[in-house]
């Protein structure tokens, strides 16, 4: 891709995504939002989160799309972490301490 | 004293956002080796950073560049990976919407994954928050987060392929995301959200990148509050 096109692709996501976070609240401003909506909204992070992960721990990239067991338990632990003790911080320590360890022991 | 209120709210919003510096560096280096390794040049690297400033669409683009994909598709597809930031500025709405234009700029500008959740769950518990106290944390929230984004990619940049594999720098992206969604898995109707959109999300991995993604996150919504609707008519 020349070096033309990658600027296209800079410019006009940088843009899109500028005007998609502006929608709302630049736009749409002080009027009161629906009742449903915000339901609705209540869930936009846990909605969405899972949908990007769980392919990402099931075919890794990294291992040309083979579940990878030392990936897959580091998941499974950082996840545990987080329901267990409501905190984001040691969530994401002991999935990375889990990770390197099991790609050590496994690897 | 509405300045002491705004300068203690902006230290709270700072310290809300210090955590996410841990997941930021890695995850803003990873983007800088791996565009580096693509065969993007510095200036091109960093102007994803400052102008797109969320990872996930980046990688997004920078792999179906890679792939040799038309340019209109990748910016869709990418635009289609950041459409959960209008959820977020629809969510900000009722917190920041009475803000002056130019402030509600600058908060859009600012709005990624770290800064709209730690916000909001600062907002939530506390109803009566002054719209000011509310502005000067979401700006202190983003005061460690966004320019560490900036430096993070360009030390990954120059570090470039220099990083060893080793790193396995490739999971901090779904670790990030999973440890950002524990805590969140609050209720039934979370944990039901969060269930309808694994299994629609890999139901539907055949789809163009980015659509299935879209169509399981918007099923997942309706799940939450389908049985937050259900739960209530149960009590």
């Amino acid at each position: 891709m020349s070096d033309a096109t990658v600027w296209i692709v800079i410019v006009a996501l940088g843009a899109g995504t500028y005007l998609i976070r502006f929608s709302f609240l630049g736009l749409i401003g002080s009027r009161p939002m629906p009742a449903l909506v915000l339901k609705l909204l209540r869930y936009t992070a846990v909605a969405i989160f899972p949908g990007i992960v769980a392919p990402l721990v099931l075919t890794p990239a990294a291992t040309g799309g083979a579940f990878d067991p030392a990936r897959g338990l580091a998941a499974a632990i950082t996840l545990g972490v987080g329901l267990a003790t409501r905190n984001m911080l040691a969530a994401i320590g002991a999935g990375a301490a889990s990770l390197y360890t099991f790609l050590w022991l496994l690897g | 004293m509405a300045g002491s209120t705004q300068k203690s709210a902006f230290r709270e919003g700072v310290l809300l956002g210090l955590p996410f510096t841990l997941v930021i560096v890695p995850f803003g280096m990873l983007f800088g080796v791996v565009a580096t390794e693509a065969g993007l040049d510095l200036w091109a690297t960093m102007g994803f950073s400052a102008l797109v400033i969320a990872g996930a669409a980046q990688f997004t683009a920078l792999s179906l560049m890679g792939e040799g994909a038309q340019t209109w598709l990748v910016v869709l597809t990418a635009l289609a990976v950041n459409l959960r930031m209008a959820m977020y500025s629809a969510a900000l709405v009722p917190h920041l919407g009475q803000a002056p234009l130019w402030k509600r700029a600058c908060v859009s500008y600012l709005m990624v994954d770290q800064t709209y959740a730690a916000a909001t769950a600062a907002y939530e518990p506390r109803d009566g928050m002054p719209l000011d106290a509310k502005l000067a944390l979401f700006f202190g929230v983003a005061t460690p987060i966004v320019p560490l984004w900036y430096v993070s990619t360009l030390a990954g940049a120059l570090l470039g392929s220099g990083v060893p594999e080793a790193w396995a720098l490739d999971f901090a992206l779904p670790l990030t995301f999973i440890a950002m969604l524990g805590p969140m898995l609050r209720t039934l109707a979370h944990l039901g959200a969060a269930f309808v959109s694994i299994v629609l999300s890999l139901a539907f991995a055949g789809l163009p990148a980015g659509v299935g993604l879209l169509l399981a996150a918007m099923a997942a919504m309706a799940a939450g509050a389908a049985i937050e609707t259900w739960q209530e008519r149960a009590a």
